[in-house]
This record gives C-alpha cells, sequence and structure tokens, in this order.
C-alpha cells in the first residue's frame, strides 16, 4: 500500500482508498454468514436457500444490522474528525456536544415513564429528540457565554449539557424497576444493535445520508476550519456559518444514530487519530478514509458482539475495549503512515 | 503618497465595544500601491486591529475601508480572498499537515465553495515554496517546523493566494538576525515586483530595512506618515515610544538607537 504520490498532482482518492473500500465491502459480505443460528460462528451459504428460517434470518434481521453497524461507525468516525478538526482538539468525540448524554436521557426517559415494552421506533424518536435538543441546549447556552473563545465557549456549554443530562440518567436509573426496566436501561446505555429491522435502517437515512454527504462535501473547507478563524477568514472563507453547517451536518447524524444504537464509545475518538495517522492530516483523504476504517471497525466488532456468546455481548463494551487497546498500541507507535 | 491608493482608510473608528474604548481614531492613510509599508508602533497602539480591520474580518464603527477601489463591504469573500492576503503573528496549526497541504490552503479563494485545489494549485503551491527557497520543505509536517521555517511557510501560504494586496502583523517578531533579514529582503522583493505590502512592526530597525513608507502609530492615531526618511526621525520616534532616541546612518542606513541618556 505505500505509495510515493507526485506533489505536483492531487491525491487520488481512489487510488488511497481503494483497500478499505474493497475491504469494507468484504466485511460485510461475509459478517451476513457469521452468527448464531442456523449454527454458531458460521452459517454456509447453501443453507440460505435450503433452510427457509435461516435465510429469512439473513435477509430480514442480519443485513440491515450489518448494513446499520457499518452507517454507525461511518457517522461516528466522520463526525469524530470532523468535530476534532473543528475544535482542534484530538481528545473531542462526536457526543460530546450533549448529543450522546441527551439521547442517554430520552431512551432512559422513554423506558421508565412508557414502559419498557415501547415499540423501538418511539424510543428512537424520543431519544432523537434529545439528542437533537441536546445539541440546541448547549448551542444555546454557549452563545450566552460571556467569555473566551467560541471554540472554548461550546466545549465548555458541551460539558455543562452533558453532565446535566448525565445526572437526569442517574436519577432515571435510581427509579427504574430494577427487575424490568433497569435491565433494559443498562442494555441500552451500553450500546448495541439487537432490536435492529428493516424500519430501523430505514428511520437512520434522512438523517444520516445527509449528513455525511455534507461532511464529504465540504472536506477542503474542513481542512481550513483547523486554522485560527481570521487565517481561514483571509482565505476567503466565512468560517462561522462553514463551522455552524458542518457540525450541524456531522452531529445530527450522530444523533441519529446514537437514538437507534444507544452510546457506542471510542469509535469516534480512536478511529480519527488511526485515519489520520495512516493518511496524513488532510481531510481531503483523512475523512473518508476515517469513513471507511469506522465502518469496518463497528461492523467487525458487532459481528463479535453477536457471535461469541450464545447471549449478546453489548457493542459498545466491545468497541471501548477494542478500541481502547487500539488506541494504546497507536500512541505507543512512531509512525504509521500509508501515503506520503 | 500619491499614486492612486491600493488601500484607503478614511476616517476609520474602531472599538471592541459599543461606545467602549476607541482602539482605532480617526485614521485616515492612503497606502500607495506596489510599495512596502510599515506601520510603526510600540505594543498594543492598534497595529493588529488596524490590519484585522482592513482584511474586513473587524467591521469597523466609523469610516471605511476602500481596497482596490471597492468598499471593503461590498467585497464578496471569494473576491477579498483574492485581493487580500494575511501572514498572521503567529500561526496555529494544530494538525499534521504537511508544508505542501498547509500552501495548498492558500488556493482556497480559487476555488469553488465545494471545490478542491486540482493539478493547477499543487503546480502553484510549488512554484510558490520554490520562490521562497522552500521546495525541500514540501512534505515536512507544519508543527515540526523551526520558528523561521515556519514563519517563511506561512508567508508561501499568504503568496499561492496570488493577491495584489499583502498584510503581515509583527513578520519578525520572533524571528533570529538570519531570518529576519530572509524575511525582510523577500518582502522588499516581493514590493519591487509589485505586490503592495503592509505590515506591523514595533521594531524601527524592521521597518528601516523593508520599508520605503512608514506609518508611526500610537494609542490608536497616526503621529506621522510618509517616506522613511521624513518619519524615521529622532524626535518623532521618541515620542512615539517614550524613550528618548537617537537616529545615525551607518552604511547609508537609518539606523535607530535608544539614548544613553534614557536609563
Amino acid at each position: 500500500m505505500r505509495r510515493n504520490p507526485d506533489p505536483a498532482q492531487p491525491p487520488s482518492l481512489f487510488g488511497a482508498l481503494w483497500p478499505l473500500g474493497a475491504a469494507l465491502i468484504l466485511v460485510l459480505g461475509v459478517s451476513l454468514f457469521v452468527g448464531r443460528y442456523p449454527r454458531p460462528f458460521f452459517t454456509p451459504p447453501g443453507l440460505l436457500w435450503s433452510d427457509d428460517l435461516a435465510g429469512q434470518l439473513v435477509w430480514s434481521l442480519r443485513l440491515p444490522r450489518v448494513l446499520t453497524a457499518a452507517l454507525l461507525g461511518m457517522t461516528l468516525a466522520g463526525a469524530g474528525t470532523v468535530l476534532q478538526t473543528v475544535f482542534r482538539n484530538p481528545l473531542v468525540e462526536p457526543g460530546f456536544l450533549g448529543v450522546s448524554q441527551g439521547a442517554a436521557f430520552g431512551a432512559a426517559l422513554s423506558i421508565v415513564v412508557l414502559g419498557a415494552n415501547l415499540p423501538p421506533l418511539a424510543r428512537e424518536a424520543i431519544a432523537s429528540v434529545f439528542a437533537l435538543g441536546g445539541l440546541a441546549l448547549s448551542y444555546a447556552l454557549a452563545r450566552r457565554l460571556r467569555f473566551g473563545g467560541w471554540v472554548l465557549r461550546l466545549v465548555l456549554a458541551g460539558i455543562a449539557v452533558s453532565a446535566l443530562f448525565s445526572s437526569g440518567v442517574g436519577v432515571l436509573k435510581y427509579l427504574a424497576d430494577p427487575l424490568t426496566q433497569l435491565p433494559e436501561l443498562t442494555f441500552w446505555l451500553l450500546g448495541g444493535l439487537s432490536a435492529l429491522t428493516w424500519s430501523g435502517l430505514f428511520y437512520l437515512l434522512p438523517l444520516v445520508l445527509p449528513g455525511l454527504a455534507l461532511m464529504l462535501l465540504m472536506r477542503w473547507r474542513l481542512n481550513l476550519l483547523s486554522l485560527h478563524d481570521e487565517t481561514s477568514f483571509s482565505l476567503g472563507t466565512s468560517p462561522g456559518r462553514e463551522r455552524a453547517l458542518v457540525l450541524l451536518g456531522a452531529v445530527v447524524a450522530t444523533a441519529a444514530v446514537t437514538a437507534v444504537s444507544g452510546i457506542v464509545a471510542w469509535v469516534g475518538l480512536v478511529v480519527p487519530h488511526l485515519a489520520r495517522r495512516a493518511f496524513g492530516a488532510d481531510a481531503r483523504v483523512a475523512l473518508p478514509a476515517a469513513m471507511l476504517i469506522g465502518g469496518i471497525f463497528t461492523a467487525l466488532c458487532d459481528d463479535l458482539a453477536r457471535t461469541l456468546l450464545a447471549g449478546e455481548i453489548p457493542l459498545g463494551i466491545l468497541t471501548s475495549f477494542l478500541g481502547a487497546l487500539g488506541f494504546a498500541l497507536l500512541m505507543t507507535r512512531t509512525r504509521l503512515r500509508v501515503t506520503a | 503618497m500619491t499614486a492612486p491608493a491600493a488601500l484607503s482608510l478614511r476616517d476609520l473608528r474602531f472599538s471592541y465595544e459599543p461606545g467602549g474604548p476607541e482602539v482605532l481614531r480617526s485614521l485616515t492613510l492612503d497606502i500607495p500601491p506596489g510599495t512596502a509599508t510599515a506601520v510603526l508602533g510600540p505594543n498594543g497602539c492598534g497595529k493588529t486591529t488596524l490590519l484585522h480591520v482592513v482584511l474586513g474580518w473587524l467591521a469597523p464603527r466609523g469610516g471605511e475601508v476602500v481596497v482596490a477601489g471597492r468598499p471593503q463591504g461590498e467585497i464578496s469573500p471569494r473576491r477579498r480572498g483574492r485581493l487580500v492576503a494575511l501572514v498572521p503573528q503567529t500561526e496555529h496549526v494544530p494538525f499534521d499537515f504537511s508544508v505542501l497541504e498547509y500552501v495548498l490552503m492558500g488556493r482556497t479563494p480559487h476555488l469553488g465553495v465545494l471545490g478542491m485545489p486540482g493539478a493547477q494549485d499543487h503546480r502553484i503551491a510549488l512554484e510558490t515554496l520554490e520562490s521562497l527557497g522552500l521546495d525541500h520543505l514540501s512534505r515536512r509536517p507544519v508543527p515540526e517546523l523551526s520558528g523561521g521555517e515556519r514563519q517563511m511557510v506561512t508567508l508561501a501560504r499568504a503568496l499561492a493566494q496570488r493577491t495584489p494586496i499583502l498584510l503581515l502583523d509583527e513578520p519578525t517578531a520572533h524571528l533570529d538576525l538570519s531570518n529576519k533579514g530572509r524575511l525582510l529582503s523577500t518582502l522588499r522583493r516581493l514590493a519591487d515586483e509589485g505586490t503592495t505590502v503592509l505590515f506591523t512592526t514595533h521594531d524601527p530597525e524592521a521597518a528601516a530595512l523593508a520599508a520605503r513608507f512608514v506609518v508611526l502609530m500610537r494609542g490608536g492615531e497616526v503621529l506621522a506618515a510618509g517616506t522613511q526618511e521624513e518619519v524615521l526621525e529622532a524626535g518623532r520616534l521618541s515620542l512615539t515610544y517614550g524613550v528618548p532616541v537617537r537616529v545615525v546612518e551607518i552604511a547609508g542606513r537609518r539606523v535607530v538607537l535608544l539614548d544613553e541618556a534614557a536609563g
């Protein structure tokens, strides 16, 4: 994969990223045949036609779930890259502007107040409303803060709003019925895609696809937003407006996937680092690379989540474990660069 | 200053808060095209604010800025980026962009809103690096550069914009002697080639070395403006900096010295 591109030519996206694209398609294809039914670990393709139940399982449960896992990873990693760049801070993750904790609060509220047997789509809708509410609250608070630059104000507001919602989640946990509601709530907070069907995936698409497209289209402008605002302004941009637009795309998409998956941690933090290490800081390549790596990583973690044990392992536990492990390895390696 | 101005400031006023203390007070200036002009004054006299108002980043509370014959407020962001480039006092590059990627950012005003730099932009970025003798750095990450290298690379990024007007904020403040000489001679060369260069400095020597015209500022006001022979004069400089100074000529150059009686 190591190449030495001609500096007088723009980097070729296809040339740099085709191995990742191919890997994502391969992982998605193989994932369809990985699971616990009809037999543990691997489903021989022939069974799809001979065993009706196996076929139905693959088409109506496994396929939407595998696609959602990939979409979830692409969104979290892409949004993580956007937020780290815009906030010029490599420790930011996509849910920090009140989005993750807002979604958690919305989901917890729906479980405790409306009962554990709520249809998943209703819970997702409520979680989305609170995720976007968390974002709006962070934004409104940041506008009112009377000190610091815009970036610092947003970070502080995001921390305050997240803490507010997370204390609310604490109250709801305390109030939840320990036999019916608390397990459901805990499982949601650990993140996972176990209840997902086609309708869950279709619910995501109208919010996630425009968000991903917006991030990709603005990836050159994203580079400029990492510079100081007056420099970015001198380069003919409108930094305030462009930052708001790309953040909106990233955070709305994150809110939507979080509402469906629960809190899937570490993907949005680690994968952008990995992509920048491997492909350089230029978002022209690093952003799509992060999306592809995020999709591969999350789809693989979800395969493990539903295959390793007879019961489902929460996806968020696996992404945290493998993500943190990968992060430690990554930070102790000096160089890992695919293209110059 | 008789030629039609590249930059005109008309009765410019600025304060950070409405009704707050005025940082710029009724400033009127004409910057002639194709020359280097230094805005000279002590720290905190409003030099950086002046550059930001000229750029359009800060909106004046009164008066107007006319850039290449057009009022600042009527210029679109993209056109502004093709007219005026900025080298800020310190450029913070938080990620490992290569020097080439960073210089390519200077091509942004020549792209569409969603456009990416193409082969021609890559060529111009490389040519700009070559013209400053920096092509050997093109693959290095910007955060790993030395202070002097970084200031030259920031200049390269601004020059890749190919603008007729170049603003620099204290370009020599953090440079050692050799880098300072290199940067100032580059500014002289750019002015000779037709670029309008406007730079701020608190260092009379930098003004004497690179600028044909000098604007002397103190407390948000222009104390004097003219050729450096007219302005770099002991009485005026002593008043501006609040310490007695002497101006002596050594080898045909003006050198500003703190007067021995100052202590």
